[in-house]
């Protein structure tokens, strides 16, 4: 599922609330029946994952921050179990060759497919993503997302994502959720993905075409405040 | 079965972080080793064993026992707190620049026991000498409570005003300028003895703890080592940021006041103890961290054994170098640790793997 809306339209705070890093003002989050702000922290931990859309570079090697992961899983050390998982997270981001290298040293695609990577590692049911491809080139973009949409069809993981790239979304996802101003503007299928509905969310004139199987979204180049930058200039001086 | 290269390097890559641990832990026997039979008594060998299985008689066992002993186990536990409350701090508060001394509890245990010895007048004196046993204890409370308070500070500000971590460090800056101005303000007033008690117990000197004070240390520094132990993979998931630290199940909040305040009550147990020692909380987690890298399952053991190691073998050279003169240890820890440090920052720079 993906949550698309404007900056400051909710979608952070939305993902923060699923996951319990936040509570809701009013309303309750339902997890497998359960009340999730009545569950423990490490209990929610080993069925919500969830990448920040900013984070911390530690000092960990790439291995063992993606090992932090298996932490709500494991009691006292790591069993070859978790080794494994860990490897196949590795690899499936594509940062194996780095391992053994501290996080801080790699760059910001590479340290948000670690941050990936650790989430695939927790094994969750759920996986709240903030913006998965802010810093991913056009390559990994597609790769990751190909391969989350292959982890939610073969292993039934929810996935929630935020994003701004419109037609990266439309691709992967089936359901839509509209934010505007805090609140849920539309909720759907690739049925609310209309030119008036983006519009409204966005304040952006847009024009859906057809390609093949999917919907491309093209913005009209036209921006709704005129601001002319340099006539401003001319008036201040 | 699949061929897992990574998973092997990364099994390899831990066993070598455990072999350094292993050659840490050797180091610092040997050193104790050396250590005690090291002083100015110039005491053979043979004197040494004979003394340690318990010849009662001899002079060479009251100076083992009692002087040489003490005062190695008092280094041991003063460095190897000083380096865990270094690295705990500097986890919890995201800043390479942490530790007890840059935070200001050290200069707020100093303050404590100036006002102690000066207005209290809990100082050596002909009259009171008989418990001074008891005194020295009452100077210790006060560096505990001096430490606390500045604790208590940065607690507050960290928690309530929810200061950023630079703010915190400039916060403990501010701080232990003020205790230090303070300690000076008592010294400028303080009789000449008083001076120079005042100075005697800022120099930190690790000889001056008795059986019964190493005790007291150790009592609360391995139940809190053991619990940092057992937080280890929390404090990782804390150092990639608190919320990364909660959706791995981690109570980030609660984690990093308890941390923050065993580690002052650790620091402070020391100051008061030993007096002020520099540096080792800073440099031991730092050089530490050079040799097996960030991930506290093996930086947070490592850097206290780092520590006792920095500070035994500083003792050992303060006892030795101008002897029979003994100089407070205080003092080469600063001498000789600074400059290996910049040395080890350098040739760490340079490394890429």
């Amino acid at each position: 599922m993906a949550v698309i809306g404007m900056n400051g339209s909710g979608k952070s705070t939305l993902l923060k609330c699923l996951n319990g890093l936040l509570k809701p003002r009013s309303g309750i989050v339902m997890l497998d029946g359960k009340n999730l702000n009545k569950m423990k922290r490490e209990e929610i931990a080993k069925h919500v994952g969830y990448v920040p859309q900013r984070y911390h570079e530690g000092d960990l090697t790439v291995f063992d921050a993606v090992l932090l992961g298996r932490k709500p899983h494991i009691y006292w050390s790591p069993s070859d179990y978790d080794f494994d998982v860990v490897n196949y997270a590795l690899q499936a981001m594509e940062i194996e060759r780095y391992a053994l290298r501290p996080v801080r040293e790699l760059s910001g695609g590479e340290i948000q497919r670690v941050m990936l990577a650790r989430a695939i590692a927790q094994e969750p049911k759920v996986l709240l993503l903030d913006e998965p491809t802010s810093s991913l080139d056009l390559y990994h973009q597609i790769e990751v997302m190909n391969l989350l949409y292959m982890m939610a069809k073969d292993m039934g993981m929810a996935i929630i994502f935020s994003m701004h790239d419109i037609n990266l979304a439309l691709q992967f996802a089936d359901r839509f959720l509209l934010l505007k101003e805090g609140k849920v503007y539309a909720y759907g299928g690739l049925e609310i993905i209309t030119p008036q509905n983006i519009e409204d969310v966005f304040k952006v004139e847009v024009s859906l075409t057809q390609i093949g199987d999917h919907i491309l979204v093209t913005p009209l180049l036209k921006s709704k405040n005129n601001f002319d930058f340099a006539e401003s200039v001319n008036l201040g001086a | 079965m699949l061929d897992k290269p990574i998973v092997d390097s990364y099994k390899s890559y831990t066993r070598r972080r455990n072999r350094v641990f292993i050659v840490l832990i050797l180091t610092l026997l040997l050193t104790s080793a050396i250590s005690l039979s090291l002083g100015s008594s110039n005491m053979s060998l043979a004197d040494l064993v004979s003394a340690l299985l318990g010849n009662e008689e001899s002079t060479n066992s009251t100076i083992i026992w009692h002087i040489r002993f003490p005062r190695i186990i008092g280094a041991v536990l003063a460095g190897w707190a000083l380096a865990m409350s270094g690295v705990v701090l500097q986890c919890i508060l995201h800043n390479p620049l942490a530790s007890p001394y840059t935070l200001g509890i050290s200069q707020g245990a100093a303050f404590g026991a100036a006002l102690a010895i000066t207005v209290i007048g809990f100082q050596p004196t002909e009259v009171n000498s008989a418990i001074l046993n008891f005194l020295s204890l009452g100077t210790g409370f006060f560096a505990f409570l001096g430490a606390s308070a500045t604790t208590c500070v940065l607690l507050i500000l960290s928690q309530k005003r929810k200061l950023s971590s630079e703010a915190i460090i400039l916060s403990g800056v501010a701080l232990s300028a003020l205790a230090s101005a303070g300690t000076m303000m008592i010294q400028y007033f303080a009789s000449d003895i008083e001076v120079a008690s005042i100075v005697f117990w800022t120099f930190g000197d690790v000889s001056r703890a008795s059986w019964k004070d190493l005790s007291l240390v150790a009592i609360f520094l391995l139940p809190s080592f053991i619990y940092f132990m057992l937080n280890r993979w929390n404090m990782n998931a804390i150092m990639e940021g608190a919320e990364v630290a909660k959706t791995l199940g981690v109570n980030a909040e609660k984690m990093i006041k308890i941390n923050i305040m065993l580690a002052a009550l650790v620091t402070s147990l020391v100051v008061a103890t030993f007096g002020v020692i520099g540096f080792i909380g800073l440099a031991a987690p730092h050089i530490t961290r050079l040799l097996v890298g960030g991930d506290h399952r093996h930086l947070l053991p490592q850097s206290c054994i780092t520590g006792a190691l920095l500070l035994l073998v500083s003792d050992t050279i303060a006892r030795n170098i101008l002897s029979p003169v003994v100089l407070p240890v205080g003092i080469i820890t600063s001498f000789m640790g600074a400059p290996l440090f910049l040395y080890m920052l350098m040739k760490g720079g340079n490394r890429k793997f």
